[in-house]
């Protein structure tokens, strides 16, 4: 089984949140999601300053099998994102929880993290499938 | 659970990502596909594809049967050659593609693919009869091809026997028959190699001695990316029983002379030979992000026609996207194709992207 860090909180769509304690989160894909995929080839990042709302396609992976949408975890702006991921895109695959986060939120509403799956939560979706 | 060959413990031991194709388990990449492909372009990796299906075709009247039975002329092909062809129906679709290696004047070994393989043992009996000869499935058969610059070189130093001398003395697309394997000079990557058809319990011994000798191993997804910037069409991607070898880039395998010979399919491809066709299979190029894929659709400038691409994928090589796609066959420059609801500009240009590892892209006149 793929590796679900404890302290994280997860979208059955497979995205990663990571609360950062200011009012703000680091959002990515999980090491079960990069599996799955294989190697990825290209990542489309949401651009700094728009909103977003919980749900909206927010970015788009797309790998050597197939290209996914990415929706959005939580509502906010969108204050940074990886721009290491357009040169090395692999990063994904090789740091699904570190180096290969892919955007960063400012939260409009906290409380849409209370809605979010918890790691049993996501383990139990991922091995579903 | 689907069928399995000889190296499915292999695969598994290996960390291969475990995937049906054509009602077989078959390794889709071993955790890398991208590094797959790269060991073949640039040295050396070998791939498991005993689920190919081999038959053999004997007999006073095998030659006579096979120049009936296929588009191409395998009077053309000497012993010790192998010849590639579609297997046309009467309307001249494609039932199957397969290659056939010339062992002797009265004995011919074909392979087959796995997903029509049955179907095509079926057709082959309808029409072997009135012939003397017999067709002869051999599914205690299995295959590795091993393939890169450096495929050759690897092959020699685990070969026993006669092998390495064998292989050295054969020029591309030969074949010959050394102690139980059957040894060619072919593949499907457009890399230097060889394929050995050897006896499935002899597969595991000679896997390892590969993987000793530091050959990669490499799964389907790589096989997939190197055939298609090889610009080498896949069966029930590119080719299909609804279009003809003309219709699918491979005019060259139709042997049309002597005009004499009688094959299934003849009569029709020669009238769309003098009507011309609709529509062609061409290559795609497309330098931008994103990845082109099969079934988007493809838009011609002055045209209400649309095409569609029939395989597509990202060219580990090139570092961009390429594809097959059929077209209207008037079609050429610039095109547009539906990538997620965005029309996104692609080129046409011939099948065949990257040869013995470096680019070779050319614009249809």
């Amino acid at each position: 089984m793929s590796e679900v860090p404890k302290e994280l909180r997860y979208l059955e769509t497979h995205e990663w949140v990571r609360n950062e304690g200011d009012g703000t989160v680091t959002i990515g894909i999980t090491d079960h999601a990069q599996d799955a995929l294989g190697d990825v080839v290209f990542v489309e990042l949401p651009e700094v300053g728009s909103e977003l709302a919980a749900g909206d396609e927010s970015a788009v992976v797309e790998s050597v099998k197939a290209a996914s949408d990415i929706y959005a975890p939580v509502s906010g702006e969108v204050i940074a994102v990886n721009e290491q991921l357009e040169d090395e895109p692999e990063t994904v695959n090789n740091s699904p929880y570190g180096d290969g986060w892919f955007y960063k939120v400012r939260m409009s509403d906290p409380s849409e993290l209370d809605e979010l799956l918890d790691a049993d939560g996501y383990r139990a979706v991922a091995e579903e499938e | 659970m689907g069928n399995r060959t000889a190296l499915f413990d292999r695969h598994q031991a290996l960390g291969g990502k475990m995937v049906d194709f054509g009602g077989w388990d078959m390794p889709l990449h071993y955790g890398s596909q991208i590094r797959e492909h790269e060991a073949v372009r640039s040295d050396c990796g070998m791939f498991d594809v005993s689920h190919m299906r081999v038959a053999d075709v004997t007999g006073p009247q095998a030659l006579a049967f096979l120049r009936y039975l296929l588009a191409n002329d395998v009077a053309k092909a000497a012993p010790g050659k192998a010849i590639y062809s579609a297997m046309l129906n009467p309307e001249g679709g494609i039932i199957d593609d397969l290659i056939v290696y010339v062992m002797a004047d009265d004995c011919y070994r074909l392979v087959l693919n796995c997903a029509t393989g049955e179907a095509d043992i079926q057709w082959m009996r309808r029409h072997i009869e009135g012939f003397e000869a017999a067709l002869t499935p051999r599914p205690e058969l299995g295959i590795i091809a091993v393939q890169g610059p450096n495929a050759i070189a690897r092959l020699k130093a685990v070969a026993c026997g006669d092998a390495g001398a064998a292989l050295d003395a054969m020029s591309a697309f030969a074949c010959a028959q050394v102690g139980s394997w059957t040894l060619a000079r072919t593949g499907y990557t457009g890399e230097d190699g060889a394929e050995i058809i050897l006896p499935a319990e002899k597969l595991e011994d000679l896997w390892q001695r590969l993987l000793d000798a530091g050959v990669v191993p490499a799964g389907l997804g790589a096989r997939d990316t190197l055939r298609l910037e090889a610009g080498l069409n896949l069966y029930g991607n590119d080719m299909d029983a609804e279009h003809s070898p003309l219709e699918s880039n491979l005019a060259w395998t139709v042997a049309w002379e002597p005009a004499e010979r009688d094959f299934i399919g003849r009569e029709a491809l020669a009238r769309q030979r003098t009507e011309g066709v609709r529509q062609r299979l061409v290559g795609l190029v497309m330098t931008g992000r994103g990845v082109l894929r099969a079934h988007q659709v493809v838009r011609v400038p002055g045209s209400d026609e649309r095409g569609e691409i029939t395989s597509g994928t990202f060219s580990p090589t090139l570092g961009h996207a390429i594809a097959l796609a059929r077209v209207p066959a008037s079609a050429k420059g610039e095109v547009f194709v539906d990538m997620r609801g965005k029309d996104v500009a692609a080129r046409i240009v011939k099948p065949g992207f990257v040869k013995n590892g470096k680019s070779q892209i050319q614009d249809i006149s």
